[in-house]
């Protein structure tokens, strides 16, 4: 007994948590500025994108058109089947809606903005050119001639890897 | 009236509200990066504008097939030598009579077909634009004794017009 309570009054005074709100706010902050909502809503899929070295970051999100190109995920294999799609915001598209969503999107912002708008493509690695190739077609059409094709950094090589 | 002490507001709960903000944050971040390859496109075919005609010699044909493979002046190839091959003929300045006169006036033009990979396409692309960049950097270097982001936006001009980065797609078939 008087070993234990002897401890007690020598013993070490617990830490104090006071400072436990700010560390978490910290955390917090940190994780509020480095989220980005992801845009598009409900992917539909598969999007795995190359690797490039060469790259610039995207500045301004806001005028960033994207447009995903992939294989459908498993949920829409059985509707849409196992080739190539493409998605802008929510939903399925072909190539020909590309240049009225751009026009959409291009409508929507200020005039001084107008000449910033850029378009990214997002597209899987495995995707052959054809789509791409349609998507810049129509894009030239409608004078949205700012392209970006969406990667990650990283080395060239880490595209042939299995 | 005797003065009342206001009673201070019990802030032990601020901790588990910041928690329950941050636990929400953590789960939707999905820390995307944003990184890209930016290119230009060309502008809508203009009937009343003719092509320019360039010379043979001063284009350096790239063509992919289906199956990835990659021919550059007829020659198989793979993405590792693409750089210096792009190098090789856009300093050639007239020693090789096959390649290009000068770089203001060498083309790089890729082929492909439906079929070819996009990350194919992506990795040649790169490895140009890699070219490029590192004989920038080495004019910049000469001329300004800086690296090529180090210039102002004028010095920047003057190394990009010796260095155009002129790099042709045509349509895929």
């Amino acid at each position: 007994m008087g070993k234990f309570s002897k401890k007690k009054e020598g013993g070490t005074p617990a830490i104090s948590t006071a400072s436990l709100p700010d560390i978490v706010f910290m955390l917090l902050f940190f994780f509020m500025v480095a989220t980005v909502m992801r845009e598009g809503g409900e992917k539909k899929l598969v999007v795995k994108m190359p690797t490039a070295d060469q790259v610039k970051k995207i500045e301004k999100k806001g005028l960033v058109a994207f447009i995903n190109v992939g294989q459908p995920i498993d949920k829409y294999k059985a509707k849409y089947g196992n080739e190539p799609r493409i998605q802008i915001e929510d939903a399925f598209a072909s190539a020909t809606d590309v240049g009225p969503y751009v026009l959409k999107f291009k409508a929507s912002k200020r005039d001084e903005e107008k000449g910033l708008i850029l378009t990214s493509i997002k597209a899987d690695g495995d995707v052959g050119m054809g789509i791409i190739s349609d998507i810049k077609e129509e894009l030239r059409k409608v004078n949205a001639l700012k392209v970006n094709y969406s990667t990650k950094r990283g080395a060239v090589s880490k595209n042939f890897e299995k | 009236m005797a003065k009342r002490n206001l009673q201070e507001i019990n802030a032990g709960s601020m901790a588990d509200i910041a928690f329950l903000l941050l636990i929400f944050f953590l789960v939707t971040t999905t820390m995307e990066s944003n990184y890209g390859i930016r290119r230009k496109l060309p502008p809508p075919p203009d009937p009343s504008v003719e092509k320019p005609i360039l010379k043979m010699k001063n284009v350096l044909q790239i063509v992919i097939n289906g199956q990835d493979k990659m021919l550059i002046e007829e020659k198989p190839a793979t993405v590792k030598e693409v750089k210096k091959i792009a190098m090789d003929f856009i300093t050639n300045n007239g020693k090789d009579p096959r390649s290009s006169d000068n770089p203001q006036k060498a083309v790089i033009s890729i082929k492909e077909m439906r079929e070819t990979s996009y990350k194919e396409y992506i990795s040649v692309y790169n490895e140009l634009i890699a070219a490029y960049s590192v004989l920038r950097n080495k004019y910049a270097q000469k001329k300004f004794s800086k690296s090529f982001d180090q210039l102002t936006e004028e010095q920047q001009k003057t190394v990009s017009d010796f260095y155009p980065q002129k790099i042709a797609e045509s349509m895929t078939k």
